[in-house]
């Protein structure tokens, strides 16, 4: 079991280092807000994805009513719906309330880490521990360190860390390609998530991205059984 | 102002958003978990690695300018040469520092 949770830090690590200047980010940015340190490591801790957090800074400081901060928040979390769908596939065998508990942990880097595991072997609860939970600890303590001694850290792009999110994607995404119908998907998610991203404000595009590039999968499929 | 200040409008905000982000990654398990997958659920629930982690990254590879580009090809065709998982993401970084160096 130890060896399986060494596995996904192994495979993590390169992750941890660039969730930390993101992190450390984000306690300065709340602390420049009137976050003590106390919150904004509870922030962290709690709500835990960097997308949602540095919308809900913003948004607390305007003093936006609870409701709309929450439906906000979960709209911003949308694709995670997905992911978590995709994922049950693989994990339908832990214990359901074991399950249950990881899914808190089910970031964006967490998920591909996952997805990329299940395509050669069965998952274990113990790598997703492995994998996903020293994303958090990571995320916890460099914004206690961001909002402590402020962004001290630097910019992470100068040492493209910034870029190591979209090299971990597209090393998972390498192995999902099956050919001319894995490339209309792709295609398809590209072209939508850019087209998205300059007309939509916020996080919209990830979803229509990633819905365009599904629903062309089905058509394919639907075609493909016709035929 | 403390280190250790909480205040209590905030306290509730963080549970109720905390709450929000959990439903969204909890949801997909619990709605799929006894779920019969199979026709087209089966094909669009198979896109979603692709399409997501695709939508993620594309705007962010192909829209920033051409060391990013560059490097998302560079990253893309160590990945296919199935080199180990760590030389892929240390590729795909030092590829975009030089490469912002050089253009930019």
């Amino acid at each position: 079991m130890m060896r399986d949770v060494l596995r996904g830090l192994r495979e993590v690590w390169p992750m941890l280092m660039a969730y930390a200047p993101i992190a450390a980010l984000w306690g300065a940015v709340a602390a420049g807000q009137g976050f003590s340190p106390l919150e904004s490591v509870l922030v962290s801790a709690v709500v835990y994805s960097g997308a949602a957090q540095f919308v809900a800074v913003d948004l607390v400081k305007a003093g936006t009513p609870l409701s709309l901060l929450v439906f906000t928040i979960a709209t911003v979390g949308l694709r995670h719906v997905l992911m978590s769908a995709s994922v049950s596939r693989h994990i339908a065998h832990f214990p359901k309330l074991k399950a249950s508990i990881l899914m808190f942990w089910l970031t964006d880097e967490a998920w591909a880490l996952l997805e990329r595991r299940a395509l050669t072997e069965r998952l274990t609860p113990a790598y997703f521990v492995g994998a996903a939970v020293p994303l958090w600890v990571t995320w916890g303590s460099f914004t206690a360190v961001g909002a402590v001694v402020g962004n001290r850290l630097g910019d992470g792009a100068a040492i493209g860390l910034d870029f190591a999110f979209a090299a971990l994607f597209i090393a998972v995404l390498a192995g999902f390609w099956k050919g001319s119908r894995t490339g209309a998907i792709l295609l398809t998610s590209a072209l939508v998530a850019c087209v998205a991203k300059l007309f939509i404000p916020g996080a919209w595009y990830i979803l229509a991205g990633g819905v365009a590039g599904m629903a062309v999968a089905v058509m394919i499929a639907e075609r493909e059984k016709a035929t | 102002m403390s280190a250790l200040a909480l205040d209590p409008y905030l306290l509730i905000a963080i549970v109720l958003m905390g709450c929000a982000t959990y439903a969204t990654r909890l949801s997909g398990y619990l709605l799929l978990r006894n779920a019969r997958i199979e026709g087209r659920l089966k094909a669009a629930l198979d896109a979603v690695p692709p399409a997501i982690l695709t939508a993620v990254i594309a705007p962010a590879v192909l829209m920033q300018g051409w060391p990013e580009r560059i490097a998302g090809a560079i990253t893309l065709a160590v990945a296919l040469l199935r080199a180990p998982f760590l030389v892929t993401i240390g590729a795909g970084v030092v590829s975009v520092v030089v490469l912002r160096h050089l253009i930019m």
